[in-house]
């Protein structure tokens, strides 16, 4: 049994094309029980995100497998196989594997490292254990999946530091600040990241919230927002030293808070740490801030450079990752070879024993004067000589499991006797399970 | 005997350091709870070494230069310990240790030789005084750790230079924290400290304050971290300016410790 891929992501293909391949989530069913319809195709998982189409199934037909999916894919959505082609590609076996782990490991994504796609795939995975599209195979494949992208976010470093300029700000208030519980940050000015970075520094304990600009009204509407205190601009330096966290954004064209006016804040607060976050261009706030002891004061520039140089050290941990997946990609494929010998065996014991015991039922009922014992001699010889013809070719099996022929051997005994149809009669006793 | 528990402290010591070291560089959850193992192995075995030689001596080993030295050691150990316990700042450790250790070092260069203890010394005020002393100069010890860290902080801050390091280092926060917990520690006991040492001077000499040079450098110590300590509560002496003052209180200090004596002749 064989795992394989079929997919396009954000590295193939341009977002018009991922648009038009895109499964929706609450009309998931059908589109997997016609996956699982194909010829071929044993299980099926689909996982459609923003930035990627995949579908993952099991088969015995590697090559007419994938080619089947691929012209699903662009018939489902009703777009001219030729035009989705070239955005395709496709995995199998040990590649299938690999390809797994890593896109669940955030390793594929567009951001290295970013948490979504886990949450992803196990929402997918969920849809298709419900839908029973998955069976044995998958269901282990998956969790497996999950387990090795929980070691690669734990043993690496690869998710934690921040990527964004908001959470880059947050990660810097609590290297100065220490825990962000009930401090209190001041918004002056408005504008989507100084309010995206508040929320985020409200999501880490931060209680109080002050927000003053030039017209009270929209300080009192976004005071509203994060339920704080909007304060008059002309008062500002009155309040300012009661924040610890200060994001600065209005639009002025010239500095509005200068080295002078934070000596006195940081008197005020007796020289508590206050950080200043300046977003706005042309800048608020005075260079020379930085300078007052007590002050700390980084621009969005600032902010950026720190992103770039986390998203390089991402680079490195991911290194590391791979190394991870090497390794789990070598017990995985174990595991799933050996799944094959097992049941390989007992089909073939089984049609064994069937022709033996129409044989010996044959010649008795042929038999006109059957010596007493003679139905017993029967079942004895025709025993041992299956269990001596079996033996080899067991052991061998069993021996071939761990190393890599174990495909072959199993494939070429379903073929030569014929042990497909009980075989899949013993898959849908698993899929059952 | 002494030899021996010696020889493992040495050891312990040296490994630990190490492993302290090595916790600036490499993240390990396992290095971290080893360091602080081995650390806290060395310290029991240099206990069980200062037990064994005060009972050789039959009084506590604090007389002597390589004795002192050897107790300084001990005492920053275990304060440092104390303090990790409490706080979770490994990397504390890594500027903390090297102190120590070197501090050990240097009292097994050292000669002693076995005398007699004069009668002045075999006061309890004497073995109380030193006691105490000790014990407030290992918190301050670690207090000067703990300014050099926040200073290296706040340059990483300044400069915009965020790397490995800034982030292994703990946050400027804690490190004031711990920093003004030591103060808080150290401070009463310098103070009463001076007071029984001057009790005993009494005893001894029969004068409360004699202007000897250990005890007035004794006062200009306590009056630096009087200071630090006023300046923190009333006016929020924080960050650069503190951690400059503890660091100049931490050299007074040990300039003190080296090269002043009780002008008690022994």
């Amino acid at each position: 049994m064989n795992i394989i891929v079929v997919g396009l992501s954000h590295k193939t293909a341009s977002v018009e094309i991922r648009e038009k391949v895109a499964f929706s989530s609450n009309q998931i069913e059908k589109p997997l029980r016609e996956l699982t319809g194909l010829t071929g195709i044993i299980e099926g998982i689909i996982v459609s995100t923003c930035n990627r189409v995949e579908i993952y199934a099991t088969t015995r037909d590697i090559a007419g497998g994938i080619a089947r999916i691929r012209r699903f894919m662009a018939e489902y959505h009703r777009i001219a196989f030729e035009d989705l082609e070239p955005h395709l590609y496709s995995y199998h076996s040990e590649g299938a594997i690999r390809h797994v782990f890593r896109v669940a490991s955030s390793l594929d994504s567009m951001v290295v490292g970013e948490p979504q796609i886990l949450g992803q795939i196990k929402t997918s995975y969920g849809y298709a254990a419900e839908y029973k599209s998955s069976g044995i195979i998958l269901n282990r494949f998956l969790h497996k999946a999950f387990s090795v992208a929980k070691r690669v976010r734990t043993e690496t470093k690869i998710a934690s530091s921040a990527v964004s300029v908001a959470f880059a700000a947050v990660e810097l208030a609590k290297k100065i600040l220490g825990d962000l519980t009930d401090k209190t940050v001041m918004l002056v000015g408005a504008g989507e990241m100084c309010e995206l970075a508040a929320k985020h520094f409200m999501n880490c304990g931060a209680k109080g919230v002050m927000v003053t600009n030039r017209t009270f009204e929209r300080a009192e509407r976004l005071a509203e927002e994060f339920a704080g205190e909007a304060v008059r601009f002309e008062e500002l330096f009155q309040q300012l030293h009661r924040a610890d966290i200060v994001l600065s954004s209005t639009g002025a064209p010239h500095i509005i808070i200068g080295p002078k006016d934070v000596e006195d804040v940081v008197k005020r607060r007796k020289f508590r740490p206050i950080f200043f976050i300046d977003i706005a261009v042309p800048r608020d706030i005075d260079q020379k801030v930085d300078d007052v002891d007590g002050a700390f004061l980084f621009t969005v520039d600032d902010l950026q450079e720190i992103v770039q140089a986390n998203l390089a050290q991402r680079g490195v941990e991911a290194d590391k990752a791979e190394e991870i997946i090497s390794q789990e990609i070598g017990q995985f494929h174990k595991w799933l070879s050996q799944l094959e010998v097992t049941p390989t065996i007992v089909a073939l014991r089984s049609r064994f024993d069937e022709i033996r015991r129409t044989e010996v039922e044959k010649t008795v009922a042929g038999w006109k004067e059957l010596p007493p014992d003679a139905e017993k001699r029967l079942e004895a010889l025709t025993t041992a000589m299956m269990n001596k013809l079996l033996h080899a070719p067991t052991l061998t099996l069993k021996k071939a499991g761990q190393g890599g022929r174990v495909d072959l051997y199993v494939d070429a005994l379903r073929q030569l006797f014929e042990l497909e149809a009980a075989a899949e009669e013993d898959e849908e006793l698993e899929l059952e399970e | 005997m002494t030899h021996l528990f010696f020889s493992l402290t040495l050891t312990l010591y040296v490994v630990a350091t190490v492993a302290y070291l090595s916790c600036l560089w490499r993240t390990s959850p396992a290095l971290t709870q080893w360091a602080f193992r081995l650390l806290g192995a060395g310290c029991v075995t240099h206990i069980l070494s200062t037990i064994h030689l005060a009972s050789k001596l039959k009084h506590l080993p604090l007389t002597t230069m390589q004795e002192s030295l050897s107790f300084f050691s001990l005492a920053i150990v275990a304060c440092y310990l104390i303090f990790e316990r409490k706080y979770k700042v490994t990397t504390l450790g890594s500027f903390v240790t090297p102190v120590a250790l070197l501090m050990f070092v240097i009292s097994s260069a050292l000669h002693s030789e076995a005398r007699q203890l004069p009668p002045i010394l075999q006061s309890n005020w004497f073995w109380f005084h030193a006691l105490l002393a000790f014990a407030s100069y290992a918190a301050f010890t670690v207090a000067a750790g703990v300014a050099v860290v926040y200073l290296i902080q706040r340059y990483f801050l300044k400069v915009k230079h965020l790397g490995a390091l800034f982030q292994k280092l703990p946050s400027l926060e804690t490190l004031d924290a711990i920093s003004y917990r030591c103060l808080t520690f150290g401070f009463p006991l310098l103070t009463v400290a001076i007071i029984s040492g001057s009790i005993w001077s009494e005893k001894a000499l029969g004068s409360y304050w004699t202007w000897d040079p250990k005890q007035t450098w004794s006062m200009i110590i306590w009056l630096i971290y009087a200071a630090l300590l006023h300046g923190r509560i009333t006016t929020g002496w924080r960050g650069k300016r503190a951690a400059i003052l503890s660091i100049i209180g931490f050299i007074v200090l040990l300039i003190t410790f080296f090269t002043m004596k009780h002008s008690i002749a022994w």
